[in-house]
């Protein structure tokens, strides 16, 4: 039963990595790409650390599972954010079809 | 003094999980490495070291965590649905949006919690005026209230009873 | 032509999806201790990471400015844990999530030390 579980969780993290990682081929700006690679490989990696913390159960490789869960949760946001200013300082323009760039507008 | 006290339990606490069958060497070994960290660096940790007290500062966060995980899911069933469309419905853009928060902590964690929310993504905080500048994948209104409406207010409204 | 584009595009992955789920002992090469059920499992879910790694080394290659690349870069850290992960159930080897946690700081510092290199500032701020 914990096994099903944990496969379950395992096969959803899978599915959003391989989703997250297309996204990253398909979006035509950094900041879209950023979107999609940031959200959906956060999440998968911490549902197969979640799953493989069910499997292993309260061992020391389990604990360290979650603090490795955690620890993605808390500094993958904080990356893309880093990410996303550093490229707009850095000139990089938005797609051509973008509706408005009021961060441009206001630091100029 | 308090902050370091603090942050010698948590030091301590995280030492003895990441050595989970912790015997008496492992134990002797975290007290002395966690009580250098707290005595040099603990002044940095908190300024506010009273609020650790508060109970229903950590009730108010359990709660934060479960609306936080059902948004994070919805997040990436929406991305997901993006990503496999054929035609790429995306209209994306950066807007403005104001926050009433001045801690940093809470300023930090809303910007997260912003970052891993359906189609936004913070790009940069200006914390003297209070705007969060979001780059939104499906712009919906370009005026500053209502995007604040839409994006920020339901995790402010949590963050403040956090941490201010 | 977008349409056909998505077609070959869909045609490609599923392929190479279904290499990978029904004969993954044609691709990936793994030495395994076969004491829990769902092994076999597990090699496909690996097989599945080294396809997402895949779309990461065409982005780094394709990618036309410095900051794709560097987005690249980052989700192959992550991905990595997650095999490292599920590289410590199929061995039955607890020291690969240490790996995992190490790679994952490395990652992260790398990243920022990345993009503050990009917004062409000094270090010491």
């Amino acid at each position: 039963m914990r096994e099903l579980l944990s496969m379950v969780f395992i096969g959803i993290g899978l599915g959003f990595d391989l989703l997250g990682c297309l996204g990253l081929v398909r979006f035509p700006d950094v900041y879209n790409r950023l979107q999609a690679a940031t959200k959906c490989v956060t999440f998968g990696t911490c549902s197969i650390l979640f799953g493989t913390f069910l499997i292993l159960g309260f061992t020391s490789a389990g604990i360290k599972c979650l603090l490795a869960l955690v620890f993605i949760v808390l500094t993958s946001p904080t990356a893309s954010h880093a990410l996303a200013r550093a490229s707009h300082k850095a000139g990089v323009r938005l797609w051509e079809r973008s509706v408005c760039d009021e961060y441009s507008n206001s630091s100029k | 003094m308090r902050s370091k006290i603090i942050l010698f339990v948590l030091g301590f606490l995280v030492w003895c999980l990441l050595s989970w069958p912790t015997d008496g060497q492992h134990v002797l070994v975290g007290i002395v490495v966690s009580g250098l960290v707290a005595y040099f660096t603990g002044d940095l940790f908190t300024r506010r070291p009273h609020l650790f007290k508060h109970v229903t500062r950590y009730l108010w966060f359990f709660y934060y965590l479960l609306v936080f995980g059902w948004e994070c899911f919805k997040a990436n069933i929406d991305v997901a649905i993006r990503v496999i469309h054929p035609y790429k419905p995306l209209n994306p853009g950066i807007i403005k949006a104001t926050t009433s928060l001045k801690n940093d902590i809470a300023l930090t964690f809303l910007a997260n919690s912003i970052t891993l929310t359906p189609g936004t993504l913070t790009v940069d905080v200006d914390k003297a005026g209070g705007f969060l500048y979001v780059h939104w994948i499906d712009v919906k209104t370009k005026d500053t209230e209502k995007a604040t409406k839409i994006i920020v207010e339901r995790f402010e409204k949590i963050l403040r009873k956090i941490f201010e | 032509m977008k349409i056909v584009r998505y077609g070959i595009g869909l045609i490609i992955i599923a392929s190479i999806l279904v290499m990978v789920l029904f004969f993954p002992d044609k691709i990936l090469k793994v030495f395994i201790a076969p004491e829990l059920s769902s092994v076999g499992l597990l090699k496909r879910g690996m097989g599945i990471l080294l396809l997402s790694a895949f779309f990461c080394l065409f982005r780094i290659l394709r990618g036309p400015t410095p900051s794709d690349r560097i987005v690249s870069i980052d989700m192959l850290g992550i991905l990595i844990i997650g095999v490292c992960a599920l590289l410590s159930i199929v061995t039955q080897r607890g020291w690969y999530i240490d790996i995992g946690i190490a790679w994952a700081l490395q990652s992260f510092i790398s990243t920022l030390a990345l993009s503050k290199f990009l917004e062409g500032r000094d270090f010491d701020e």
